[in-house]
C-alpha cells in the first residue's frame, strides 16, 4: 500500500506530473472522439436523406 | 504493382474503406504501446538524480514536441501534392492534420510549462525554443481558421496549401533553436551526435511513447481523412450506395 502512496506522490511533484499526464490524455482522447462522433452523425444524416429519396 | 495500389489509394471510396479497416488496428496497437510506455516511464524508470520524479513529464512532453514537428512535415508534404496535382485526398490530409498538429503542439507547450515551473521556477520564458513552438501553434490554428473562413473548397484548399508550405521555414528554427541561441530550454537529449545523454531505463519508455504517439497520429489522421472524404463526397454515387447498404 505504501508503494501505491509513493507512486501517486511522485516524489513531491504529484500535481505537476499528474496534471501534465491528465491534460495530455484528455486532449488526445478528444481529438479521436470528436471526429468519430461527427462521422457517425454524418452517416446517420446521409442514411436519412437516402431513405427520403427512395420513397 | 505497388504504384498501382498507391494510385487506387488516392481514390476517395477506396481510401474510405481502407482507412475504416486500418484505423482500429493502428488504434489498438497504439493503446498497447501506451500501456507499455507508461508502465516503463512511470513505474519502472528510476527517479532522475537531479530532477527527482518531475522529469517523468518527459515521456509525454518530448514525444508530443517531436510529433508537433512531424505532423507539420506530413501536412506540408500533402500541401505540396495538393498544390501541384490538385489531388482531393491530399487536401483532405492537410485539413485533418492541422487539428492533430495543433493538439500535439498545445500538449508540448502545456506540459513543458508544467515541467518548467518546478525546474526553472517559471511557467514561461520568451526564449527561442518556446517562442518558435508557440508560432507553430498559431500556424496550425491559422490554417484551421483560414479553411473555415473561405467558402469555396477549391480556393480554401489552395490558400491552406500555400500557407502550410510557406510555414515550413519555422520547422528548422524550432529544431535548431536550442543550438543557435542560448536558452533556458535544455539541449537535445536523444538526437545529439554520439551517445544520447539519457539512461537506457528512461530511453526505452521514451522511444515506446514516441512510437505510440506516432501510431496515434496515423489513427487520428485515418479517422479524420475518412470523415473529410465522406463530407466532401456526400452527393456522389458511392456515398449513396454506402447509405443504402448500411
Amino acid at each position: 500500500m505504501n508503494n501505491w502512496a509513493n507512486f501517486w506522490a511522485m516524489g513531491g511533484y504529484a500535481e505537476y506530473v499528474w496534471s501534465a499526464y491528465a491534460i495530455t490524455f484528455a486532449v488526445l482522447l478528444g481529438c479521436i472522439l470528436i471526429p468519430i462522433w461527427r462521422h457517425r452523425a454524418l452517416r446517420r444524416e446521409l442514411r436519412k436523406r437516402h431513405r427520403k429519396e427512395i420513397r | 504493382m505497388a504504384w498501382k495500389w498507391f494510385h487506387r489509394l488516392g481514390s476517395p471510396p477506396y481510401f474510405y474503406r481502407f482507412a475504416g479497416v486500418l484505423a482500429p488496428w493502428t488504434g489498438w496497437i497504439c493503446v498497447g504501446l501506451l500501456a507499455a510506455g507508461l508502465y516503463g516511464g512511470l513505474v519502472q524508470a528510476p527517479p532522475d538524480y537531479q530532477q527527482g520524479d518531475s522529469y517523468r513529464i518527459i515521456f509525454v512532453h518530448v514525444p508530443s514536441a517531436w510529433m508537433s514537428l512531424f505532423v507539420y512535415m506530413v501536412m506540408a508534404g500533402a500541401a505540396a501534392v495538393s498544390l501541384v496535382w490538385r489531388m482531393k485526398l491530399a487536401d483532405a490530409v492537410v485539413a485533418s492534420a492541422a487539428p492533430i498538429g495543433a493538439a500535439f503542439t498545445f500538449i508540448a507547450l502545456i506540459t513543458g510549462s508544467i515541467w518548467g515551473k518546478p525546474m526553472w521556477g517559471t511557467w514561461w520564458v520568451w526564449d527561442a525554443r518556446l517562442t518558435s513552438e508557440l508560432v507553430l501553434l498559431f500556424l496550425y490554428l491559422g490554417l484551421i481558421a483560414l479553411r473555415n473562413a473561405i467558402e469555396d473548397p477549391r480556393s480554401a484548399a489552395k490558400a491552406c496549401a500555400i500557407l502550410a508550405t510557406v510555414g515550413v521555414v519555422n520547422i528548422p528554427i524550432i529544431h535548431f533553436s536550442v543550438e543557435w541561441w542560448n536558452t533556458l530550454h535544455q539541449g537535445p537529449t536523444i538526437t545529439k551526435l554520439g551517445a544520447p545523454s539519457i539512461h537506457t531505463s528512461m530511453l526505452i519508455p521514451l522511444l515506446i511513447m514516441a512510437l505510440a504517439f506516432k501510431l496515434y497520429f496515423v489513427t487520428a489522421l485515418l479517422i479524420g481523412v475518412r470523415g473529410e472524404i465522406l463530407a466532401r463526397e456526400r452527393s456522389s454515387t458511392w456515398v449513396n450506395e454506402l447509405s443504402e447498404h448500411t
